[in-house]
């Protein structure tokens, strides 16, 4: 029997149980579905992760204050008071390939404007810290060198809280309180959304480091110099790993910490984040990549339990084809091509679904789906295995079925 | 035991053409036994049966239920293999082959016909006849155009579209006989193939049975009824096991009532 004849004759097998081969095939395309749409949808998330954190910059190192330990106790972190604008300068003048160091102060405040109130984040920048952290001025001017010198009473608000204290209105000119200190609104910050946390990035306020110092009580008491981290931005090629390590000698050098004293700062590269981020997505596409395969095992035992109950009805039919010539061979393909052909139609249907779910989360969720063709691919192939795997048993009971006895199967 | 009688197919046999190139009988059994393991004892359904059939010979097989029949008739139709004895089929030895040739020999030298009909539901008369072409690997065209003349030949030419519930019960065994003649057998094996016909229909089939001897092709038959026997050239007769009487039909029919 040629393979051609094979197939045409499991398709009309299929066709005489129009209800119960669709039934069958509902399993495989769940399955095959919910690999589809998972791991599309798992490839958007870590897309979307592993843009946000590119947003971010991976030429980027920061450097915070660290903790102090006091005999046995550790206070939390920023607690040092240990980075201070000196340390910005000696970065630069002293690693080689550094493009620009951005100290900044922070302190969570009230912000006032006119009878409206928020309380916010506020930076105390350089001109640099927009550049390193990509930020942008959607309206009126950035912070300049010449506001730092100076300490201008200027400040740039997040869109958040040009939304909450101007309702969407242009805040330029406008004047908001901070403390007892009337600022300037000299501009607005390009909207960046929620970061890979969760956190709304737009609820800040920017102004000068040397305003944030001098007008807000009690932050710069102890130094004067002090600043919160340092956003070090490296030139084009370098090597991450050196940088930190000489950003690491030079900072302990200047802080006089004693061999095999613990570090008062911390510093984290950007792609080590990336890297963690895309390590936990990668995890998370694994899972659910296993859910999926579970289903298509579930999918199989159920194509294994009708290709039985199919073989037990049609044992007069498989005992007539053998009086008839057909080989025990005939047989086998021809039950293991009604299988194959379930859970490969199944499969298909179950991409088409699957795609069609993935573009409906994504759309839900806010992140592109990304279709993966190599999970298409597979997920079909996977499904034509297990259905020449559950078929196996089936056809086989259905090729040793005596003649005879077939033929007198009631 | 009675001496195989070969006046029954001899006349018809020099007609058919196969005839010419075989000089031995179409069917050679010699001793043929076949034993059954039922619990713990085993049971033997052919102690021994030696018959020869000529070629264009028409047979009834008669005998009680158990008498050993059913066993004999699946021999000759490849679908059981002895455990002794010898069985030649067209002077070739199917006695000892596997399963695979035993499948090629049924495809190509014997078609079958059932009481039941046994045509598969869902296919047309016409695909139901092509059934052994696809397995003998007959290309597409040329097994339309086979079942179709096959449909023609029994009488059911206009019919070839219908599937078997829309055909009576004698239209649904012509269909059969033209399934089991497509291949162009040698030997025609029938299991009661009127036994759930009407007497009607039963005079139609087995009308259609002998035309289809007298044009040389080799018949054995299963029956209980002796109007059926009675076409028969030769009546073998079963019991326990053994071949019990071998005659033409009148003889048999006599010789069956005393047992």
């Amino acid at each position: 029997m040629s393979p051609a004849e094979s197939v045409r004759t499991a398709l009309e097998a299929l066709r005489a149980n129009p209800l119960r081969s669709a039934l069958t095939m509902l399993g495989m395309v769940i399955g095959v579905a919910a690999v589809i749409a998972m791991v599309a949808v798992g490839a958007g998330a870590r897309d979307q992760v592993l843009r946000q954190i590119a947003s971010l910059g991976t030429n980027l190192i920061m450097v915070g204050q660290g903790s102090v330990q006091r005999g046995a106790v550790r206070l939390g972190a920023g607690t040092a008071a240990s980075l201070t604008e000196d340390d910005a300068a000696a970065i630069v003048r002293e690693i080689p390939g550094v493009a620009a160091v951005a100290p900044s102060v922070r302190w969570g405040l009230q912000v006032v404007a006119g009878n409206q109130n928020w309380n916010t984040t506020l930076f105390g920048i350089t001109p640099d810290y927009l550049e390193a952290r990509d930020w942008t001025v959607t309206a009126g001017r950035p912070i300049s060198d010449d506001d730092v010198v100076r300490g201008g009473k200027v400040v740039l608000l997040g869109e958040t809280v040009v939304r909450t204290l101007f309702g969407g209105g242009d805040p330029v000119g406008e004047t908001v309180r901070m403390f007892t200190t009337p600022l300037t609104v000299i501009g607005v910050l390009g909207g960046k959304g929620q970061n890979a946390g969760g956190q709304d990035q737009d609820d800040v306020v920017f102004v000068p480091l040397s305003t944030a110092k001098r007008n807000i009580p009690g932050m710069a008491k102890t130094n004067p110099r002090f600043v919160h981290s340092l956003v070090v931005k490296m030139g084009d090629g370098a090597d991450m790993a050196a940088a930190q390590a000489q950003i690491r000698d030079l900072l302990r050098q200047r802080h006089r910490l004693a061999e095999g004293a613990d570090d008062d700062f911390w510093m984290r590269d950007l792609s080590e984040i990336a890297a963690t981020r895309d390590a936990s997505s990668r995890a998370l596409s694994f899972l659910l990549a296993a859910v999926a395969a579970v289903s298509l095992l579930v999918g199989g035992i159920g194509i294994m339990n009708i290709m039985l109950v199919s073989v037990t009805e049609r044992t007069r039919e498989i005992g007539l084809r053998l009086a008839l010539g057909a080989r025990r061979r005939d047989i086998l393909v021809q039950f293991l091509i009604e299988s194959a052909t379930l859970s490969v139609i199944g499969a298909c249907a179950g991409v088409a679904l699957g795609i069609g779910v993935a573009v409906a989360v994504a759309g839900m969720a806010g992140w592109p789906a990304l279709i993966v063709p190599e999970a298409v691919l597979l997920a079909v192939g996977v499904s034509g295995a297990v259905g020449v795997f559950f078929g196996l048993y089936p056809a086989r009971r259905a090729a040793r079925l005596d003649p005879i006895e077939a033929l007198r199967h009631e | 035991m009675l001496r195989p009688n070969r006046r029954g197919g001899a006349v018809a046999a020099s007609a058919f053409p196969s005839d010419l190139g075989g000089g031995e009988p179409l069917i050679v059994v010699r001793d043929l036994r076949r034993t059954y393991a039922v619990g713990p004892d085993r049971v033997a359904a052919l102690a021994g049966v030696s018959v020869t059939v000529e070629r264009g010979a028409f047979i009834a097989v008669m005998g009680p239920s158990g008498s050993g029949k059913s066993t004999f008739m699946n021999v000759l139709g490849c679908l059981d293999r002895p455990d002794g004895g010898e069985y030649r089929l067209d002077g070739e030895d199917v006695g000892h082959a596997d399963p695979d040739s035993l499948a090629a020999v049924r495809n190509r030298k014997i078609g079958f016909v059932f009481q039941s009909f046994h045509l598969l539901p869902r296919l047309t008369a016409r695909a139901n006849v092509e059934l052994p072409m696809v397995y003998g690997g007959i290309p597409r065209a040329e097994r339309v155009r086979r079942a179709a003349a096959a449909l023609e030949a029994v009488g059911l030419g206009d019919r070839w579209h219908h599937r078997p519930a829309q055909l009576s019960g004698g239209q649904q065994q012509r269909v059969a006989i033209a399934r089991a003649l497509v291949n162009r057998p040698l030997l025609l094996l029938a299991d009661e193939p009127t036994g759930a016909l009407d007497s009607r229909t039963t005079r139609e089939i087995m009308e259609l049975l002998r035309d289809l001897n007298r044009g040389g092709l080799t018949i054995v038959l299963v029956t209980h009824e002796a109007e059926v026997a009675a076409y028969a050239g030769r009546v073998l007769t079963f019991r326990d096991g053994r071949l019990a009487g071998d005659a033409p039909p009148a003889d048999a029919a006599g010789a069956a009532v005393p047992g």
